[in-house]
C-alpha cells in the first residue's frame, strides 16, 4: 500500500507536552501497511501476529468486554477514535481501558480531536492526544490546563472534591 | 442555601476564562460555528430569532437576594431590562449581545452563579421542589443531594458529548412537585420501615416529540451509592443510546428500545464495578452537604399573632384570596410560603423586569431571611414568612403587580417563549396565553373550577409540558400557517399522565373559546368537588370532543 494512504498526526501532545511522533495511522480495513510503527483497524490487529510495532485503533462503537481487555493489554498503544467531536463515547472508552482493565500503555485519541476536548480528554486517561491537523498547538497546550479543580475523581485522581474537602478539613 | 468555598468559585472563574477564550478564537476565525456551536451551547448561550439567548442556571431553582439583584443589574447592563424564569427553574435573557456575554458570565461569577450546561447535550440543572425544606409532606430534604449531583454533573469529563441533554430532577416529599417521572432521570427520596434513606431512580421520562413516562429502574437504593449509581446509567446511556438521529437520541428511546429489564440489567453490571468505589457518599459527605441548607434562626410567632392572621383573613376578602391561593403551609407553625405570582397579562408568563427583580430582592431581604426560589410553574417563592408580615408582604407585592391571587388557577399558566423569541416555534405561545388569561379573569369563576393546570408549547419541542398540562395547548404548523392542537387529561405530578388529543387544530382567534367548550363541559359533569382532571378521568375524551367538534 502507499504511504500516501496513511496519516501522520501533524501534532501529537504526549503527557501534556508537544512530540515527534513516530506512528502512523491506517484507516484501511482489509489490509496491513508495509509502514512500523502503525496504528491499525482493530480486527486487522487481532488477526495478525503479536508486533510490537503494530497497535490497534477502535471505533468509537467498541464494546469492551473481559476478553477483548485482555487481548488489548498486550497492545503497545491503544488508539480511540473519534469520528465527530460530538461523539463522546471515547472517553467512556478510555476510561473502561484505564480504570477497570487497568491498561497501561499509552491511550491515544485520533480523529475529530480539538482543542477544547483535550482537557477531559486527558481527564478519562488518554496520555497522547493526535490532534486535528488544522488546530493550533499553543490554543492546545492552553486548554489543557483550562481548569485547576474538578469535582469529580477521574484518571487522573481518584478523589472526588467532597472527599478531598472532608480529607482536609479533618487535617489530611 | 449552597455558598462557594474557594474550589467552586475557582472553577467557575477558570470556565469563565475559558470561555472568553473559546469566544476570542471563535472572532479570530480559529474556531468555526459547527465547533463553537457544541461550546458556547454549554455555557447557554443559544442564537435565536432576533438575538442571541443566554440560560443562566438557577441550582435547583434557590436564589439569593444578592444573586437577584445581580440578574437585574445584568438584565439592565447587558439587555432590555428583563429576564424569563423558566419551567426548568433557570432565568433567560433575550437580548444579550454575543461579544458581551463572556462579561456576563464573569458579572455571574462574581455572585457565584454561572451559565454552566443549562444546554447543549450533557446533564443539565438539576431541578428540585420548589417547596424543598420547608414543606410539611417531606420526607427529606432534596437539595443537599440536589448539590452533590450539581457537583457530579458539572464539567463531568466523561458525559459532555452525550447522545441528547439529559435532565435530573429529585423530590424528597410524599407529593411531587418536581415532575420526576417526566425526566431522564427521576429520583424520589423515601423512608424504608426501618427510616433509613432510600432513593427511588426511574428512568426514561421526557417530553419533547415523543412524551414518555419513566421507568422503575431501582425501588431502594441505598443513599450512599447515588452517585455511582448515576454515573452507571449515564455511562450505559453513553454508549448505547442512539446518535444515528437526533430526534431518537434521548435516554427514553433507549429504554424502551432495550425494555426496562434490559436497561436495568445494563446498569447493573457496569453498577457492579463502579459501586463502592470512589465517590460512594459517606454519612460525613452528605451531612457536609447537609451543613449548607440549615434552617433559618426562625423566630418564635406568637399565638396572637397566628390569632390575628386568622381574624384578618376572616374578614378581608381579597387577603382571604390571596392566602387561599398564594400561600402554603410550612413545617414550621407560625411560617408560611408565598407564591409571587409572574402571570399578569401585560407580561409573557414568567417575564420579571430588572426593576421587580431588586424589589422583590428587598421583599426577601424583609420578610424571608434573604433567600427566593423558583418554580417550575414560572413562579418565585418566599419560603419563610411569619404569619404576622403576611398582610404587609401582601400589601406590597400587590403594588409590584405580583399578588395575584391565581397561583394554581387555569390563569397560572405555563407558556414557553414560542414565535415571538425561539427559531424553533411553530406559532407563537405568549399572546394565546395573554389571550386566555383575558378572557378567564373572573375570578369566582377560576376558583369555581378549582386547581387546572394549563400548559402552552410553540413546538413539539414541549419547552412549556404542554403534554403534562391538564389542558395542553401545542402550536403547530399547516402550510406556514399557525394552528393549535388541543390536549386534555395530562398531569404532571403523582399519578402522571400524557394528555389526549382532541382532534384537528384551530385557528389562533378560536383557542379561547375552545377552551371554554372544555371548561363547560368539566363544569356540567363535575360530581361535587371533583378537580377536572378526575371528571376528565372518569368520563373520558368523548364528552370533550363531541362539544368542541358540535
Ligand atoms: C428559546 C429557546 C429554546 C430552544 C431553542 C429550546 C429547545 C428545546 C428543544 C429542541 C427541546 C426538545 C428536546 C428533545 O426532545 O430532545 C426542548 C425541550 C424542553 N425545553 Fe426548551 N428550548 C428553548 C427555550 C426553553 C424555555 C424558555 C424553557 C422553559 C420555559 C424550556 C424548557 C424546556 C423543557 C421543560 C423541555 C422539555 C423537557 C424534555 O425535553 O423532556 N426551553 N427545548
Ligand atoms: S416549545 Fe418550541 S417554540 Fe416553545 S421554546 Fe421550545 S422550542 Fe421554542
Amino acid at each position: 500500500m502507499p504511504d500516501t494512504q496513511l496519516e501522520h498526526a501533524q501534532t501529537l501532545i504526549k503527557l501534556g507536552q508537544p512530540e515527534q511522533d513516530e506512528w502512523a495511522l491506517s484507516r484501511i480495513d482489509d489490509k496491513l501497511p508495509e509502514r512500523r510503527p502503525v496504528i491499525v483497524p482493530l480486527a486487522l490487529w487481532q488477526a495478525s501476529d503479536a508486533d510490537p510495532q503494530l497497535a490497534p485503533w477502535l471505533p468509537s462503537d467498541t464494546v469492551i468486554d473481559d476478553e477483548l481487555a485482555a487481548t488489548l493489554a498486550k497492545a503497545p498503544l491503544v488508539a480511540i477514535d473519534f469520528p465527530a467531536f460530538t461523539d463522546g463515547r471515547g472517553y467512556s472508552l478510555a476510561r473502561l481501558l484505564r480504570e477497570r482493565y487497568g491498561y497501561q500503555g499509552e491511550v491515544r485519541a485520533i480523529g475529530d480531536v480539538l482543542v477544547d476536548q483535550l482537557f477531559y480528554m486527558s481527564r478519562c486517561g488518554f496520555d497522547a492526544l493526535a490532534l486535528r491537523e488544522d488546530q493550533h498547538l499553543d490554543d492546545a497546550l492552553r486548554a489543557l490546563g483550562a481548569f485547576s479543580v474538578s469535582y469529580q475523581p477521574g484518571v487522573d485522581s481518584q478523589e472526588a472534591l467532597f472527599e478531598r474537602r472532608l480529607r482536609e478539613a479533618n487535617g489530611g | 442555601m449552597y455558598r462557594y468555598d474557594t474550589y467552586d468559585q475557582t472553577l467557575v472563574d477558570e470556565r469563565v476564562a475559558q470561555f472568553r477564550d473559546q469566544m476570542a478564537r471563535h472572532l479570530a476565525g480559529r474556531l468555526p460555528e459547527e465547533e463553537f456551536r457544541p461550546l458556547r451551547l454549554q455555557n447557554g448561550l443559544y442564537i435565536q430569532k432576533h438575538a442571541p439567548m443566554l440560560r443562566i442556571a438557577i441550582p435547583y431553582g434557590m436564589l439569593s437576594s444578592t444573586q437577584l439583584r445581580a440578574l437585574g443589574e445584568i438584565t439592565r447592563r447587558y439587555d432590555r431590562g428583563y429576564g424569563h424564569f423558566t419551567t426548568r427553574q433557570n432565568l433567560q435573557l433575550n437580548w444579550p449581545a454575543l461579544e458581551d456575554v463572556p462579561e456576563i458570565l464573569a458579572d455571574l461569577a462574581k455572585v457565584q452563579m454561572h451559565a454552566i450546561q443549562t444546554s447543549g447535550n450533557c446533564i443539565r440543572n438539576t431541578t428540585s421542589d420548589q417547596f424543598a425544606g420547608i414543606a410539611k409532606d417531606e420526607v427529606e430534604d432534596p437539595r443537599p443531594w440536589c448539590e452533590l449531583i450539581r457537583q457530579w454533573s458539572t464539567l463531568h469529563p466523561e458525559f459532555a458529548f452525550l447522545p441528547r441533554k439529559f435532565k435530573i430532577a429529585v423530590s424528597g416529599a410524599a407529593e411531587d412537585r418536581a415532575a420526576i417521572q417526566v425526566h431522564d432521570i427521576g429520583l424520589r427520596l423515601w423512608h424504608d420501615s426501618d427510616g433509613s434513606l432510600k432513593v427511588k431512580v426511574l428512568a426514561g421520562g421526557g417530553l419533547g416529540r415523543t412524551p414518555m413516562i419513566g421507568d422503575v429502574v431501582r425501588e431502594d437504593l441505598p443513599w450512599q451509592h447515588l452517585l455511582t449509581y448515576l454515573e452507571a446509567c449515564v455511562r450505559v446511556y453513553n454508549q448505547f443510546g442512539r446518535r444515528d438521529n437526533k430526534f431518537k437520541a434521548r435516554i427514553k428511546i433507549l429504554v424502551k428500545a432495550l425494555g426496562i429489564e434490559e436497561f436495568r440489567r445494563r446498569v447493573d453490571a457496569e453498577w457492579a464495578h463502579l459501586k463502592d468505589g470512589p465517590q460512594t457518599l459517606t454519612q460525613e459527605a452528605v451531612d457536609a452537604a447537609r451543613e449548607h441548607f440549615v434552617e433559618p434562626e426562625r423566630g418564635d410567632v406568637s399565638e396572637q399573632a397566628t390569632a390575628a392572621f386568622e381574624a384578618l383573613r376572616a374578614e378581608n376578602r381579597a387577603f382571604a384570596r390571596f392566602v387561599t391561593n398564594n400561600v402554603t403551609d410550612h413545617k414550621v407553625p407560625g411560617y408560611k410560603a408565598v407564591t409571587l405570582s409572574l402571570k399578569r397579562r401585560e407580561h409573557a408568563p414568567g417575564d420579571v423586569t430588572a426593576d421587580q427583580m431588586d424589589a422583590v430582592a428587598d421583599l426577601a431581604e424583609r420578610y424571608s431571611f434573604g433567600e427566593l426560589r423558583v418554580t417550575h410553574e414560572q413562579n418565585l417563592v418566599l419560603s419563610d414568612v411569619p404569619v404576622d408580615q403576611l398582610e404587609a408582604l401582601w400589601q406590597e407585592l400587590e403594588s409590584l403587580g405580583m399578588a395575584n391571587p391565581t397561583v394554581g388557577t387555569l390563569n397560572d399558566i405555563i407558556c414557553c417563549p414560542g414565535g415571538d423569541y425561539c427559531g424553533l416555534a411553530n406559532a407563537v405561545s405568549i399572546p394565546i396565553a395573554q389571550a386566555l388569561q383575558e378572557r378567564f379573569e373572573d375570578l369566582d369563576f377560576l376558583y369555581d373550577l378549582g386547581p387546572i393546570d394549563l400548559n402552552i408549547s410553540g413546538c413539539m419541542n414541549a419547552c412549556g409540558h404542554h403534554h403534562v398540562g391538564h389542558i395542553g395547548i401545542l402550536g403547530v404548523d399547516k402550510k406556514g400557517e399557525e394552528y393549535y392542537q388541543i390536549s386534555v387529561g395530562g398531569n404532571a405530578t403523582d399519578d402522571a399522565s400524557l394528555g389526549k388529543i382532541l382532534g384537528p387544530s384551530f385557528y389562533r382567534e378560536d383557542v379561547p373559546g375552545v377552551i371554554d367548550k372544555v371548561l363547560k363541559v368539566y363544569v356540567e359533569q363535575r360530581h361535587d368537588d371533583e378537580r377536572f382532571l378526575d371528571t376528565y378521568r372518569r368520563i373520558g375524551l368523548k364528552p370533550f370532543k363531541e362539544r368542541v367538534y358540535a
